[in-house]
């Protein structure tokens, strides 16, 4: 815990604003309720009404509070993406580690599987099952865990491949010792940096991915708050010089920006850089 | 190029006083070399030695000016030809390097772009420095190489570097760094990571050169036998200070220090013989074994037999099959043909369907320990989990069982919570060991396990693995090819080529002549602790006596 703060105290500016961020999103996400002063869905006053005391940012194209909204939104943006990121490491992590650890055929196979999905244009794969499978949350989470899983299965495969060859995995194998064992204990305490440095920048994706589903209609449904979609219904503002639909898609900006800063010095921490 | 017909043979070229370099480590600067003077005459070859960590390859760079990353020139003075290297700009510096100091790397193999021929890199320097034109620099190439004995010269240079062997290649850029025709080529160990029959060529091409062209140079390497037939004069550094300083002759005979002297003596070494007779069936039987990597043939027909308390040595250069013949005893390459027996039953050739026990009997210590230990794993859990998939110790009897091994490989207790990168090479080599016998082997191989370590270290590691056999009654595989470390262990020797024994029996039997051509080969190129022993064996090779070069198996 005192390493962990002597850590924070020596982090550089940047990463302290992202880790700043990070924290504010986490906190307005876990107490939206307590913290947005309407409902998520309550209709509480006229069409795109100014900022007022009563509403702080204003209402938008239904009369539901903005800033109530964007509160809601984090909660629902953000925690799908880190759901859905979560899944796509699961699954991509393991096959990758798989693939490269028994290598042969088990490789092969996965790889191509993987080409085959990264070939077709992400967006429009993603509009395409989703119009097909329909548009649920499960749904959503699924399809772009998928989809981002064989990202996530190339890069592990790539950087476990450097520690499978390795003479104390050999060593490893000779004793006798199961596949799991292997992979648990020499291989993933090896490759974890560059997964979690991953992590960071994918979890982004995601949430830029949701987002410009959203936009385009396929994404979170109304009435659910959801940044992506917020932007859309209030385009139409844009067009009067209001500034109110740049709102959340400053909120995803910022979120983006501050998770890059604390990936960035994450790696810088453990690639073991010196400035 | 050397702009000084009037400068003499025997002028002052380089003079460093009380040069000091400081290194950057857990961010704060601690000093690696702590003030050494070093005077360098025209036409003089310097010898530089000591253990790694002694500070001689930063040394090295410093008579170009240069300091690694994380290091930095703290004090004194470095005068090259009037030139005050400490003070001078980086522009002046960099007209210097290349052109009139050259510098010559340990791996040729990780030093040449892999992306360009070798005569583009050759021609890089003199162009750039405007020595020679491209044509004129190509034409210099092909009479270089030529020098330096590298097979048709006139085409060689049009390969890329994966095209020739490491042997070649370390004399590729021999010839590179001669292009400008320096007044100064710092060698940076250029032969150490070459067999010995490899090492003989590279060492009489380089000597060669040297003389030629009056070139002065600084030989860095830990091998005394190396540095004493390059040398005019050898320097010894330990910890960044300078131990002793004399003629070649003068060190090798009359070493003044004892630090000298401990190096000097360190191929005293020798295994007491093995008096008790052979059991009736060896504890492991190579029979007859042939191998292949895919549709490449490897190994033909490869036999020999492991006993308890006896050390067999298989020796040959690199690509003769020894490593691999290990892979196939320890199961990781099935054999096309023949068994591996154990107490002379046959051991299935795959190692995924050989028991617990079974795996458990054969150990393995590898070459690089660095690559052998997992950077993430204490050595509490390295040596503990042998103990506890084997035996089944768990808890505080796994504890104690590590502080055993620990006290068998002669490190104190509190190295249990250590990391791999808070070790030493030699100490990363030890916890290899404990691993190997935790798992309370029969027998042990040992690839090339003192070949990446300092000689003084290699020593120790050789008597520890000898004490451990007496005490345990282990049969050990020693895979080398350094002939010194075959005397010092080995009671039986093994000589293979390309793919095939050659020769194998008792060590004295071996050692003593006659000889298979070939073990002879490799007998008179390993370097011995006397000045005039490349001299005499190349005249004694260009007049037919001995053997020059590999028979064809």
């Amino acid at each position: 815990m005192a390493a962990a703060l002597k850590l924070l105290r020596q982090a550089p500016l940047t990463a302290k604003f992202g880790l700043l961020v990070i924290v504010t999103y986490i906190v307005v996400a876990m107490f939206a309720p307590a913290i947005a002063p309407y409902g998520e869905t309550e209709v509480v006053g006229a069409e795109y009404e100014e900022s007022s005391p009563e509403f702080l940012l204003g209402t938008d194209n239904l009369g539901r509070d903005m800033l109530t909204r964007l509160v809601y939104g984090a909660r629902n943006t953000v925690g799908i993406a880190f759901v859905t990121t979560c899944l796509a490491f699961l699954v991509g992590g393991i096959l990758g580690l798989l693939a490269s650890t028994l290598g042969g055929w088990v490789d092969q196979g996965l790889g191509r599987i993987v080409d085959v999905l990264m070939a077709i244009p992400q967006l429009i794969f993603a509009l395409m099952i989703l119009t097909i499978v329909g548009t649920s949350v499960t749904s959503l989470v699924l399809v772009i865990a998928l989809l981002d899983s064989t990202r996530v299965f190339r890069l592990a495969r790539a950087v476990s491949m450097n520690i499978v060859v390795m003479e104390y995995v050999e060593a490893a194998k000779l004793r006798g010792e199961g596949l799991w064992w292997i992979i648990r204990h020499e291989i993933l305490p090896n490759i974890m940096p560059p997964l979690v440095a991953e992590f960071g920048l994918r979890f982004c994706f995601v949430f830029l991915f949701i987002s410009a589903l959203s936009f385009l209609g396929l994404g979170i449904q109304p009435p659910t708050a959801d940044w992506g979609s917020m932007v859309r219904d209030n385009a139409t503002l844009i067009t009067y010089g209001i500034t109110t639909p740049l709102l959340p898609a400053g909120a995803i900006a910022l979120l983006t920006v501050g998770v890059n800063f604390v990936v960035d010095w994450f790696l810088h921490k453990t690639s073991g850089l010196k400035e | 190029m050397s702009d000084s017909s009037d400068a003499k043979k025997g002028d002052v070229l380089l003079e460093m006083r009380g040069l000091r370099i400081e290194g950057r480590a857990e961010e704060q600067w601690s000093e690696i070399v702590k003030g050494v003077d070093i005077t360098l005459r025209r036409g003089e070859v310097l010898g530089l030695i000591g253990e790694s960590g002694a500070g001689k390859s930063t040394i090295g760079l410093a008579a170009m000016g240069f300091a690694r990353d994380g290091c930095r020139l703290s004090g004194g003075t470095i005068d090259f030809d009037g030139i005050d290297l400490m003070t001078a700009s980086e522009d002046t510096k960099r007209h210097l390097r290349g052109a009139r100091i050259a510098y010559v790397a340990q791996s040729a193999a990780a030093a040449f772009n892999p992306a360009h021929r070798l005569i583009d890199q050759y021609s890089e320097s003199p162009t750039q420095h405007g020595v020679f034109g491209r044509s004129q620099a190509e034409a210099d190439a092909k009479e270089l190489y030529g020098r330096l004995q590298l097979p048709n010269p006139n085409e060689i240079g049009f390969r890329y570097p994966h095209q020739v062997s490491g042997g070649q290649l370390q004399r590729a850029m021999t010839a590179m760094a001669m292009s400008c025709r320096p007044d100064l080529i710092v060698f940076d160990e250029p032969t150490t990571a070459l067999d010995v029959t490899t090492q003989i060529e590279v060492l009489s091409a380089i000597r060669d050169v040297v003389d030629q062209f009056d070139t002065a140079a600084i030989y860095i390497t830990h091998d005394l036998a190396v540095v004493a037939q390059m040398a005019d004069r050898i320097m010894v550094l330990r910890y960044g200070n300078l131990v002793e300083e004399s003629d070649t002759r003068d060190m090798l005979f009359n070493p003044q220090e004892d630090y000298t002297k401990s190096l000097w003596a360190v191929r005293s070494f020798r295994k007491e013989p093995v008096t008790e007779p052979k059991a009736e069936v060896p504890i492991l039987e190579v029979d007859n074994v042939t191998a292949a990597y895919g549709d490449t043939p490897v190994l033909f027909n490869v036999g020999f037999a492991l006993e308890r308390r006896r050390t067999v040595a298989v020796v040959g250069e690199s690509g003769s099959g020894k490593s691999t013949t290990a892979r196939v005893i320890t199961g990781l390459l099935p054999p096309s043909e023949g068994q591996i027996l154990y107490q002379g039953e046959a051991l299935p050739k795959d190692f995924r369907q050989r028991s617990k026990d079974q795996l458990r009997h054969c150990q393995m210590i590898y070459q690089m320990a660095d690559t052998a230990l997992n950077p993430k794993q204490r050595v509490r859990d390295v040596i503990g989990r042998p103990l506890e998939f084997y035996l089944g110790l768990k808890g505080a009897e796994r504890e104690k069982k590590v502080l055993e091994l620990l006290d068998m490989i002669e490190l104190t207790p509190d190295f249990a919570g250590r990391l791999p990168s808070e070790l030493s090479g030699g100490q990363k080599q030890r916890i290899c060991i404990a691993r190997a016998l935790a798992a309370e082997p029969e027998i042990i191989i040992c690839d090339e396990v003192t070949s990446a370590l300092d000689q003084l270290v290699a020593e120790e590691i050789l008597k520890l693995l000898d004490r451990l056999q007496q005490e345990l009654n282990l049969a050990y595989m020693f895979i080398t090819h350094d002939i010194a470390t075959v005397r010092a262990i080995a009671d039986e020797i093994v000589v293979m080529l390309q793919g095939r024994v050659v020769e194998k029996g008792e060590k004295d039997t071996v050692l003593s002549p006659p000889h298979h051509e070939y073990t002879e080969l490799l007998l008179s190129s390993v370097p011995e602790m006397d000045p005039d022993w490349l001299t005499q064996l190349l005249e004694q090779r260009a007049r037919g006596e001995v053997v020059s070069s590999a028979p064809v198996a």
